[in-house]
């Protein structure tokens, strides 16, 4: 019987491979693609909507009891990268994926190029949507083609500086607002014994987020192929520039997350952090003994005047191939990223920073949070949100990018190499991970 | 009869160190001194290894939020276990207690059923002559090797097929399968059910399968014991199939559950605390059955050691 399973094992995963290969050369996205059809279904429609948004059931439940036919029946897991993308992906295969699945934006494109999402061009008030959105945003869900929508936006992760407002005072160093200052205040708050920040070894897109500020673009595509960039001269500049600081020992490079990095913070010898809106909580669960002696400012620029942001994290709403009901899904998805009453829902459950420009309007996002001594620092994060650049292009393959820059990164901050080298292999392999799984790229 | 030896080990154990004093005890192997305190070093440095996380995380779940990092890891700060336990027992309408029974169901009922199928398979390994039968013994041997990680993503398919996926029984019935089980269960079947005492229940007129769990059973139980336990530990701590195969979270067990809201921490600072007191819990069913079973355990794992 164990012989027949593994067999079967055998044959099912071969199988597997095959159809996923098959998809891949089958659908190279071109720019012309056109929407998938999306008509009203008569009837009761029940849609399944896959997410690991805490709290999220309460918000569906507002929607199922104004909405008695199209009930929609949350399903759960570990975020994207913990498991679920790879159960929608094998869900696509065995074809029972959900109506609806949450996806974060540099997850997109990989779903894209093995077919798994639904163009909800065609789709009642889609396009129409686009103005809702915050402009970068839409950018992520449509790949810069103008008659399609692979996904809903749904949070965003706009970046600023979290600072400690008294130690900068205290030790009268100026709050820095280009990267030339910051490096200049990084030598004096050295001096004092601290850290002005830390360098995250694992979080690439925190890092992505640094290039896409400096205006540097990972990966395109012309509608035939991709062009993989980890190395083109902004993004090796911004490697450079953390380089010279990790060599100096201007910032420290403890592991993210953990608790080492949490007490750094708390105990006062970490004083910056470049990170995204959602960072406010992770602060203020990781360093409670700082209370009230925080405070957020635009990230520095790369040239004094300069106005722009990066972004990191945030995800959208999509409707996998193969729903039945895309108009029902779609309609669910809109009221989901743009009604008042859902984005406070999902602000209040799981801080969610929203993508729709109302969103930013909340009166949960205007207020003054105490952590931050009472500033509104969700007005800062609105006016980043606003400035970061549309052209940011995810590439199909990011979990292995991620984990290839991330082996390199570590290395070089035990002193093993450095950050553009670590690029210049994670530009490599990705090349090499897209040519086995038949992605069409510009070698 | 496992019983009676419990009873008599355990005067015996407290004997001991008065024996070891006294050079002419008649103790056959005497172990040196030296031997002696090197083995116990090793045990004892083994023994803080394992036990140093657990302490931990003891301590952590003890720990209001606030002084979880900023007091000394291995030692408590104010004692709010119980409040933290009230926290997370009431988080989300008690979905933490829908995980625990869940993790019950699909071990406790999975590890039985799973139990009585690899006794019954290896005693007729055991003990019934058929042509195949070593074929089928070496076939089951090399299910063994095969890690149920790997088999995770083909049942998935194979449960898609019959729109089993994200049901109970998509964890449960592979639970049941036990290579193991019945690897155990026929090698000790051969070796403490005697061919006599078969013979004479059918000489009585019992069916087989009434000598099967009348008679053979009963000198089985230690090898079933430990078949079972095992099974329990690994489906309770089975994580990867239910990762795969289920997405409503009513059907979680415990340790998908607890993963789900680890990789949510960034986001909800609070599920930090609930996934150290909820591991914290989740080992506790884990500790009683091992502590209730495992006199006939350790019979069982010695079986057929001396022979």
């Amino acid at each position: 019987m164990h012989m027949k399973r593994r067999a079967v094992a055998v044959a099912l995963l071969t199988a597997a491979t095959v159809a996923l290969t098959g998809c891949a050369t089958a659908s190279s996205p071109d720019g012309t693609a056109s929407a998938d059809a999306c008509a009203p279904s008569t009837g009761k429609v029940d849609l399944t909507f896959t997410t690991w948004i805490p709290g999220v059931e309460e918000t569906v439940a507002v929607w199922n009891k104004a909405n008695p036919d199209i009930q929609v029946k949350v399903q759960t897991g570990p975020n994207g990268n913990g498991g679920t993308y790879q159960n929608f992906f094998n869900q696509l295969k065995a074809g029972n994926a959900p109506d609806l699945g949450q996806i974060e934006y540099d997850a997109l494109p990989n779903f894209r190029v093995q077919d798994g999402l639904t163009n909800l061009a065609a789709c009642d008030g889609v396009l129409d949507a686009k103005s809702d959105f915050v402009d970068w945003t839409w950018g992520q869900v449509n790949f810069g083609e103008d008659k399609s929508v692979y996904a809903i936006p749904q949070d965003a992760g706009p970046m600023a500086m979290f600072y400690r407002a008294d130690l900068f005072k205290a030790n009268n160093i100026a709050i820095p607002t280009t990267w030339a200052e910051f490096a200049t205040a990084a030598e004096q708050v050295r001096a004092t014994g601290g850290y002005i920040t830390n360098f995250s070894q694992s979080d690439i897109n925190q890092f992505a987020g640094f290039v896409w500020q400096a205006g540097g673009e990972w990966f395109k595509n012309d509608g035939d192929n991709w062009t993989v960039d980890l190395t083109d001269p902004t993004t090796t500049k911004v490697a450079a520039y953390w380089q010279d600081l990790i060599d100096r020992d201007l910032v420290s490079t403890n592991p993210p997350w953990t608790d080492e990095w949490n007490n750094a913070y708390n105990s006062g010898s970490n004083w910056t952090w470049n990170s995204a809106a959602w960072g406010a909580n992770s602060i203020a669960s990781g360093a409670p003994d700082t209370a009230g002696k925080w405070a957020v400012a635009q990230s520095p620029q790369w040239k004094a005047g300069d106005k722009a942001s990066g972004n990191w994290g945030g995800s959208s709403t999509a409707v996998f191939k193969g729903s039945k009901h895309p108009y029902e899904a779609a309609k669910f998805a809109l009221w989901l990223n743009t009604s008042d009453e859902a984005l406070t829902m999902l602000n209040k459950s799981a801080n969610l920073y929203p993508a729709a420009k109302s969103g930013l309007e909340l009166p949960a996002l205007k207020a003054g949070v105490p952590f931050y001594g009472d500033q509104a620092i969700y007005d800062e994060f609105a006016i980043a949100s606003a400035q970061v650049s549309p052209n940011f292009v995810w590439g199909p393959t990011m979990t292995q990018t991620y984990n290839d820059v991330s082996d390199g990164f570590k290395a070089a901050v035990s002193g093993k190499g450095t950050l553009s080298e670590a690029l210049k292999v994670g530009q490599t392999n990705t090349i090499a991970a897209m040519t086995a799984q038949s992605i069409p790229v510009n070698k | 009869m496992s019983a009676m030896k419990t009873d008599s080990e355990r005067p015996a154990r407290r004997v001991r160190p008065v024996q070891s004093k006294n050079p002419h005890a008649p103790r056959a192997p005497r172990e040196s001194p030296l031997a002696r305190g090197g083995a116990l070093i090793v045990m004892g440095v083994f023994t803080l290894y394992f036990l140093v996380p657990i302490w931990w995380l003891l301590v952590a779940a003890s720990k209001s939020r606030s002084q979880f990092t900023t007091t000394n890891p291995l030692w408590f700060a104010d004692f709010s276990l119980f409040e933290n336990i009230g926290n997370l027992v009431a988080y989300r309408d008690g979905v933490y207690l829908k995980w625990m029974l869940n993790s019950a169901l699909y071990a406790g009922g999975g590890a039985l059923i799973g139990t009585i199928i690899a006794g019954m398979c290896g005693y007729a390994l055991a003990k019934y002559n058929f042509p195949g039968r070593e074929l089928i013994f070496n076939v089951v041997l090399g299910g063994v090797l095969v890690p149920a990680t790997a088999l995770a993503l083909p049942l998935f398919l194979i449960f898609s097929q019959i729109s089993l996926t994200n049901t109970f029984w998509s964890v449960f019935l592979p639970s049941l399968v036990s290579p193991f089980g019945v690897y155990l269960a026929r090698i000790y079947a051969s070796a403490s059910v005697p061919d006599e005492l078969i013979e004479a229940a059918r000489l009585d007129g019992a069916g087989e399968v009434r000598t099967f769990f009348t008679v053979s059973v009963r000198m089985m139980v230690p090898a079933l014991v430990t078949v079972f336990l095992f099974q329990f530990v690994a489906i309770w701590n089975n994580f990867f199939l239910p990762l795969i195969m289920l997405r409503d979270e009513t059907l979680f067990p415990v340790t998908l559950g607890l993963y789900a809201w680890n990789s949510q921490v960034n986001q909800i600072p609070v599920l930090r605390d609930y996934v150290l007191i909820g591991a914290l819990l989740s080992i506790i069913p884990l500790i009683i059955i091992f502590l209730l079973l495992q006199r006939f355990w350790r019979n069982g794992l010695s079986a057929g050691s001396v022979k």
